[in-house]
């Protein structure tokens, strides 16, 4: 799981059946120090978040597991939300 | 997932028998602004994607071969999901 910042919204109107009415975010990966490193993601919503908000997300098959439909194809899916940067504690 | 456009697509007549009847695509990954990076990969296509279009691409084995050929345990990792239409993006402050 990795911290990322909700940088924008993807439309897709032409897509695989078990997405629709899926949220779809850009999420840019944070390091500890909550900048940027890598490159953006699209991940699935799973818990409401929305843009320029701090949440964290999982990657790989575990990544559909938060949905009823098992099958629904994602890799990575945002699965929380930090309720602040302040909570966000480093290093003491 | 990874966006990408589609740049072209691969032939291919001696495959894995669970690539039959599948659209194997060449994909360049972009940045949500529309830049090409250095990424290019091969997915099978599940949405009736085209060249040009801009794809949302699963890069999840699991999730890959069920999308694109219905069934798991393909030797497939990547798959495109979605066409986009647009990305809407935070503006820089």
């Amino acid at each position: 799981m990795q911290l990322a910042r909700v940088i924008g919204t993807v439309v897709s109107t032409v897509k695989n059946e078990a997405l629709e009415g899926r949220k779809l975010l850009v999420v840019q990966s944070l390091n500890k120090n909550l900048e940027p490193s890598g490159k953006p993601l699209v991940a699935i919503d799973a818990i409401g978040a929305g843009v320029g908000e701090l949440v964290f997300w999982c990657r790989g098959k575990e990544a559909s597991f938060p949905f009823k439909r098992e099958d629904t194809p994602t890799d990575c899916t945002i699965i929380g939300i930090v309720d602040s940067e302040a909570h966000v504690t480093n290093g003491g | 997932m990874i966006l990408a456009k589609v740049v072209g697509n691969v032939v291919a007549t001696q495959k894995n028998q669970r690539y039959e009847n599948a659209r194997v695509m060449l994909c360049q990954q972009i940045t949500p602004e529309g830049e090409e990076t250095a990424y290019t990969v091969l997915a099978l296509d599940s949405v009736d994607s085209g060249v040009g279009d801009t794809v949302l691409i699963v890069q999840e084995g699991w999730s890959a071969s069920t999308s694109a050929t219905g069934k798991p345990q393909a030797a497939i990792d990547s798959a495109i999901v979605g066409v986009v239409d647009y990305v809407d993006l935070l503006k820089d402050e």
